[in-house]
């Protein structure tokens, strides 16, 4: 038997109540074009892109708005023609609820293409590509948001495996686009294995996807080199690393990365926008959404990217007023503002049920039952984390606990019998260890500074020591005598001529 | 060879000298708030109280009984003590000064640890030969660290804890070592054979 | 009698001499538990502990000429980390030295500026760029918010702003749910 073929199981994980059947009975929506698209400026990981476009411009669809700086960075994109209208910090979907940088563009209703330019494959060197796939805005549409033309910078790579478990319960964007748009996913994973030489690909998908899996079936029947591996159901198996272990049985160690191990990981999403801008040189400007949860119509849309998500949530039977998580129930975070557009890292919008509404207000003590340690993806010790991170003892965090290893994936919390938020503790524990370390580096900064100041006073004190010496030296006692008589004698006629005019 | 074996497992376990006989206390309450300063701690009490007691026995077995001066017994055992605390204090003080500040008053408090000077008096008291001596001295120390790390180890999880402001610190180490001390009585009874 | 006498003082002489010749071979030199409290320390070199800058502090802690008590930009968390680290108890922060501020950095007024050189000399590291009757400008991220360049100044035009949050410096808070109300 191959090694590829063996499925590994990887040590914890859950099996929550999927909840995906009720969005994935209608094929995926496109909503009517709203008069106003919210764009934010930044949407990955990186730094903000240079804004380009000015107040009043006219924007065609797929029109750059913002150009990538330095390497970390990815551009952004007009989702439609339109005029911008304004250009300044509005609300972001992102767990603090404060603004951030966003175009305003108000949308003529034409939907106009700006001139688009297929990118020939055959005839394109590696770098040039990656150049272009910078400007094309591709970033991890998973969530992460990491620039995607930064992972394929890389020659090593042995296996491809595309991220198709969608494991999170309720989201369902990935399952529908792969059986709506299997040409463009195919597509997508052709084209890397061309350009980066990849003997090998490995779809790692749930088996609670059944149409997916028929339909990626038929359409993979020719491939001999991408092998669709069904695995079981349990949360957290798209997880990059616990992913891999998955397909292949390799345990990356928390400082290393994939590629160095000759695995990359690439979602689905990012796949097929990957594609289109290959094969049709269409910038990211859209991407599948599920609405779902406490609503009368789940479904999945595909939303252009600064759609308002009240619109969205309207569609889809809910309610203005209601609380709305971004992204699944177990890693998504309660967005403070909905007054917000979709943007790229949008997978999923949640309307909160009571059923989580409940377990999520009522904190009890920690019994230390240990129910958390049996489910850690990880296998950390959530309960020794939570107890050091609750009283703030962050010493040993780091390197004992190995906080930093946590996924955030929330098992622990969802086992938990006191309805602990355990990964809140971890993330605050994680943003207080990381300031601390950013202080002390800015601390030792100031330190320096403080004594190379110290030095340079001592230094020019001492110069103008030995310069004044060295002048006094060079003036003889005789030179000496003459510069006072000739100071006095100016003195003198200075106090003549001041009596004589006062008289 | 099994009295050997049964002097190490009483001095250590049935009469732990900390919390069967209750004697040095002092740096079992004081120090015992961070695991590394116990073990440090532990370690050189372990030293002092070996070599004291060895020397000890030496100087009762060589120097007071034949010439028949037992009552010196205990300002000798004193003098000897706190001149191996002295050295032990000099040798932390130029390989560990960290560990030498961290401890601070304590290390010289050695000198006043009942339990070191316990341990000889025991001995010449047991009449012990040399090496019943070394060997009581020795599970005396093992005994000593043996509880001081694990109360160290329970304090710095209370540090955590949500416990009423009224007990917190003293009250409830006090509070643990009593338990821990009923709990070792379970051990009544390994040494007879 | 006499042999009680001549023992214990043979037994004191030996120990003596054993203890004078060991101090000697283990004599120590130095002590870095200056820099350890300097590193534990913020470097804000304001000098509200009532020393010309932190490394100055920190030696006189060391010599325990201070207490542990007197910096407001180290805050509470500083206290708690000097406290550790010398083996003492812990105290609340001293208000005699300042209250706790939330994080500034100075910033100049240019249209008031008369390029008088008084801020540049007073900065404690060089945050301050300029030259005399050339325009002042003070190095955002080199500002450690100390405010001793605003005595300085004869024209009052340094402020001093609270850096904001933004989703850059953002962290996450303490959680804070009710625990389940007994009916």
């Amino acid at each position: 038997m191959n090694i590829t073929d063996k499925i590994f199981k990887f040590f914890g994980g859950i099996k929550p109540e999927g909840h995906k059947q009720i969005s994935t009975r209608n094929p995926i929506k496109r909503l009517p074009l709203s008069k106003e698209l919210i764009i934010p400026i930044r949407q990955h990981v990186g730094k903000m892109p240079n804004i380009i476009v000015k107040i009043g411009d006219r924007v065609l669809k797929g029109q750059i708005l913002a150009e990538p700086v330095a390497n970390l960075s990815a551009a952004t994109h007009a989702s439609t023609s339109g005029y911008v209208k304004e250009i300044k910090p509005m609300n972001i979907p992102h767990p603090s609820g404060l603004p951030d940088q966003c175009v305003v563009l108000e949308t003529d209703g034409k939907d106009e293409w700006i001139s688009l330019e297929k990118i020939d494959i055959e005839n394109i060197s590696v770098s040039n590509l990656l150049e272009k796939l910078k400007h094309s805005g591709v970033v991890g549409l998973g969530g992460a948001t990491f620039p995607s033309h930064i992972k394929l910078n890389t020659n090593r790579i042995e296996t491809l495996i595309v991220n198709a478990a969608e494991c999170e319960p309720y989201i369902t964007c990935d399952d529908m686009a792969m059986q709506e748009m299997t040409q463009d996913f195919v597509d997508g994973i052709n084209l890397i294995m061309h350009i980066l030489n990849i003997p090998k690909t490995i779809i790692g998908i749930e088996d609670n996807k059944p149409q997916a899996i028929s339909k990626l079936n038929s359409v993979l029947s020719g491939s001999k080199n991408i092998q669709l591996k069904i695995i079981p159901t349990v949360y957290p198996s798209g997880d990059e690393k616990r992913l891999i272990y998955l397909m292949l049985g390799v345990k990356i160690p928390k400082e290393k990365r994939p590629t160095e191990f000759g695995i990359q990981v690439f979602n689905v999403a990012t796949l097929i926008s990957i594609a289109r801008f290959i094969n049709y040189g269409e910038p990211v400007i859209s991407r599948v959404v599920t609405v779902t949860g406490a609503l009368s119509q789940p479904n999945n849309y595909l939303a252009l990217i600064g759609t308002p998500i009240q619109q969205l949530i309207k569609d889809a039977g809910g309610d203005p007023s209601q609380e709305v998580i971004m992204g699944g129930p177990m890693m998504g975070f309660k967005l403070p503002h909905t007054d917000v557009g979709v943007t790229k890292a949008m997978n999923c919008l949640l309307a909160v049920t009571d059923e989580m509404k409940s377990k999520a207000s009522t904190e009890m003590p920690c019994i230390r039952c240990t129910k958390c340690v049996e489910v850690c993806p990880a296998q950390l010790q959530p309960q020794e984390l939570y107890w050091h991170a609750k009283s703030k003892q962050f010493e040993k965090l780091t390197d004992d606990y190995k906080l930093f290893d946590c996924i955030e994936c929330g098992c622990c919390s969802y086992v938990c019998p006191s309805n602990i938020p355990l990964v809140q503790y971890y993330r605050y524990a994680k943003s207080e260890i990381r300031e601390q370390s950013k202080s002390s580096e800015i601390a030792d900064i100031a330190r320096d500074r403080n004594e190379f100041r110290l030095f340079r006073l001592e230094r020019e004190k001492k110069e103008r020591a030995e310069r004044n010496a060295q002048r006094r030296a060079q003036v003889s006692d005789e030179d000496k005598k003459k510069l006072i008589d000739e100071k006095k004698a100016a003195i003198e006629a200075a106090m003549k001529r001041v009596a004589e005019n006062e008289e | 060879m099994t009295e050997y074996l049964l002097i190490i497992i009483s001095v250590v376990l049935v009469n732990n000298i900390v919390l069967t006989k209750i004697l040095g206390l002092c740096p079992f309450m004081g120090v015992s708030k961070k695991l590394d300063t116990s073990v440090s701690m532990s370690a050189a009490t372990a030293f002092v109280l070996t070599v004291g007691s060895i020397t000890s026995w030496l100087v009762n077995y060589y120097l007071l009984i034949p010439y028949g001066l037992e009552y010196l017994r205990t300002i000798s055992f004193i003098v000897i003590i706190a001149a191996v605390v002295q050295f032990t204090e000099m040798v932390m003080e130029k390989n560990y000064p960290y560990l030498y500040r961290v401890l601070g008053i304590f290390l010289p408090l050695i000198t006043t640890n009942c339990a070191v000077l316990g341990i000889p008096l025991l001995n010449a008291q047991l009449s012990h030969n040399l090496l019943e001596a070394a060997l009581f001295g020795l599970g005396g120390a093992l005994g000593f660290s043996l509880v001081l790390i694990l109360f160290a180890s329970l304090r710095e999880k209370f540090e955590g804890a949500d416990t009423p402001e009224l007990m917190r610190g003293s009250a409830l180490a006090m509070l643990t070592a009593g338990l821990m001390s009923l709990s070792f009585m379970g051990f009544i009874g390994l040494d007879r054979l | 009698m006499i042999e009680a006498i001549l023992i214990t003082l043979s037994i004191t002489i030996f120990i003596g001499l054993v203890l004078g010749y060991a101090s000697i071979k283990l004599k120590t030199t130095g002590d870095p538990i200056v820099d350890k409290i300097d590193k534990i320390l913020p470097q804000t070199q304001c000098g509200q502990c009532g020393y010309p800058g932190c490394k100055p502090y920190a030696t006189a802690i060391a010599n325990g000429e201070a207490d542990i008590n007197q910096c407001p930009p180290g805050g509470d968390d500083g206290i708690h980390k000097l406290a550790d680290l010398l083996g003492v108890e812990y105290k609340p922060l001293n208000a005699e030295h300042g209250e706790p501020k939330p994080k500034s950095v100075a910033i100049i007024d240019e249209s008031t500026c008369i390029g008088c050189t008084l801020c540049i000399q007073a900065c404690p590291v060089d945050a301050i760029v300029g030259a005399a009757k050339q325009m002042h400008t003070i190095i955002e991220k080199e500002c450690t918010g100390c405010e001793l360049c605003l005595p300085p100044c004869p024209v009052d035009c340094i402020d001093m702003q609270v850096i904001p949050e933004t989703t850059e410096n953002w962290k996450w808070k303490y959680p804070i749910y009710k625990i389940k109300q007994q009916n």
